[in-house]
């Protein structure tokens, strides 16, 4: 009965996440049309609920009842696991996240994060990693050129910019002497690190836009030459599923980039609760996400590899020289 | 409880382990491969130490395992499905693990000093991460830059063996990759 009292908070906050993380897709697909509808000067969804906010809804009941096509000559265990595979590393990173300073319910300490690890920007720089077997399984599995080419890509895409994106990191890293999410937070408590990192953070930011396949380094799914890449094949609920990862990727890269170079919840004004104020700025983030999808044209693969590998790494390793200079 | 924890992880373990080698189809082996790595990072964190367990997560199944699904992705999986692995009978296959078999049983029974060399020296440490990074770039300082060097005398073979007349950018890129 006590290993029950004791993992039961943990339950609840893991129930907590989950939930919110599952519906969390529904609002932001609805806010991706809407800028995308504005900035190309029209009202975007206006017709189901007001300014078209029930749309997703309608848009998720019609992926839930449509059909669910599986290729003939697909490898159909690994198509059908595909999706999931790819769901669970966007949730898997959650658990590292922190979302704010510990606060007191009934006399007890209570972490706002599922768990403070030590080694909790290793493990987020490593799960965000394992993000692309849901890709390549559903590539491979979908027995078509489109999904092969298209994962192929991505493939070649993610592990080339992990390494500047995993290297922007380590001046945050020598800056707070630490990896553990809250420490880099409270060492952000006076000036944000993106002040004393402002090369760290573009890296980190453009390699964050590449790991997510956001325009314009979405080459992966680039409708134009490809279908729509490595689910072309896919319909119904399981391509719903691949659309939840997607989104999920975003929420993340916001949370990380906040907790990383903007303070996490540092800064916050006046009658503001910490948490609201971190949630403020990944929305932001979010929103910087959306906006750059319609405002930027996509690159060509050729320029993608260059700019990963002859830009952004270069400037990352000097990012590190800098930051040890200056700590020296 | 670490007991039981230990032993279905060891389990799933020589299971996927058994299953790399049995999958006909090598993506089948090589995810079964990546479902052993994900294991063994869990015996690490049983271990008490997390950092080992992310690298390995890291470093196995994030980059070299998504390379290797890169590169059979590219082959012409179903031909190699109906290949062989050993092509011609599977007896001398046999006999030579026969050898190596009785040889470990001889070993593990008659040699007195192996499980004084098999005995964990099991230190429990604070902070697992600190203590790892100053016994590398402190106390085995030498060690861990001669090993580091021979990785790059290893990169520049690959990428010598690999250049063909014309510098190709796939080339290139290859090895960027391994250099990581």
């Amino acid at each position: 009965m006590e290993n029950l009292y004791a993992i039961l908070p943990i339950l609840i906050k893991v129930a907590v996440v989950v939930a919110v993380l599952l519906l969390l897709p529904l609002p932001l697909v609805w806010l991706e049309r809407k800028i995308a509808g504005h900035i190309q000067q029209r009202p975007g969804p206006m017709r189901v609920g007001w300014h078209g906010l029930l749309q997703p809804v309608a848009d998720g009941i019609k992926l839930l009842i449509k059909e669910d096509h599986i290729p003939s000559d697909a490898d159909r265990f690994l198509f059908k696991i595909a999706p999931v595979v790819a769901l669970v590393p966007p949730f898997v990173v959650f658990v590292a996240i922190p979302f704010g300073e510990p606060v007191e319910v009934f006399g007890t300490q209570l972490m706002l994060s599922l768990s403070n690890m030590n080694v909790g920007l290793l493990f987020i720089l490593a799960i965000s990693g394992i993000g692309i077997f849901g890709i390549i399984l559903a590539g491979w599995a979908s027995n078509s050129k489109y999904s092969v080419l298209g994962s192929l890509r991505a493939i070649a895409q993610m592990i080339s910019y992990e390494i500047p994106m995993a290297f922007s990191v380590i001046g945050v890293v020598m800056l707070s002497n630490s990896m553990n999410m809250m420490d880099i937070v409270s060492a952000q408590k006076n000036l944000w690190n993106v002040v004393y990192q402002p090369i760290g953070f573009f890296v980190f930011f453009v390699s964050g836009l590449a790991e997510a396949q956001r325009i314009p380094f979405d080459l992966p799914e680039a409708e134009g030459d490809l279908g729509a890449g490595y689910h072309t094949e896919y319909s119904g609920i399981r391509f719903s599923l691949f659309m939840l990862s997607e989104y999920l990727v975003v929420v993340f890269l916001g949370f990380l980039n906040v907790i990383l170079f903007f303070g996490g919840w540092h800064g916050a004004p006046p009658f503001v609760p910490e948490t609201v104020w971190l949630l403020l700025k990944v929305a932001f983030f979010i929103w910087v996400f959306m906006w750059f999808r319609f405002t930027f044209p996509r690159y060509r693969y050729d320029q993608l590899m260059a700019i990963g590998w002859k830009v952004l790494l270069p400037l990352a390793l000097l990012n590190i020289l800098i930051s040890g200079l200056f700590m020296f | 409880m670490e007991q039981q924890f230990f032993i279905l992880l060891a389990l799933v373990a020589i299971g996927s382990g058994l299953l790399v080698v049995i999958a006909r189809n090598p993506i089948h082996s090589a995810l079964s491969l990546v479902a052993c790595f994900v294991q063994i990072a869990a015996l690490f964190v049983l271990l008490g130490s997390p950092f080992l367990a992310v690298i390995q997560i890291f470093v196995y199944v994030g980059a070299i395992m998504v390379l290797f699904l890169f590169v059979i992705m590219m082959l012409d999986v179903r031909k190699e499905a109906h290949t062989r692995f050993i092509q011609n009978g599977v007896m001398p296959t046999f006999l030579v693990l026969l050898a190596l078999a009785s040889e470990l049983l001889l070993l593990l029974s008659q040699s007195s000093r192996l499980h004084a060399v098999m005995a964990s020296q099991r230190v429990i440490v604070d902070e697992p991460t600190k203590h790892l990074s100053l016994s590398l770039f402190r106390d085995f300082l030498l060690p861990f830059e001669v090993a580091s060097v021979i990785l790059l005398v290893a990169l520049i073979g690959a990428v010598v063996l690999a250049r063909s007349e014309d510098r190709t950018e796939s080339t290139q890129k290859t090895t960027e990759e391994a250099a990581k």
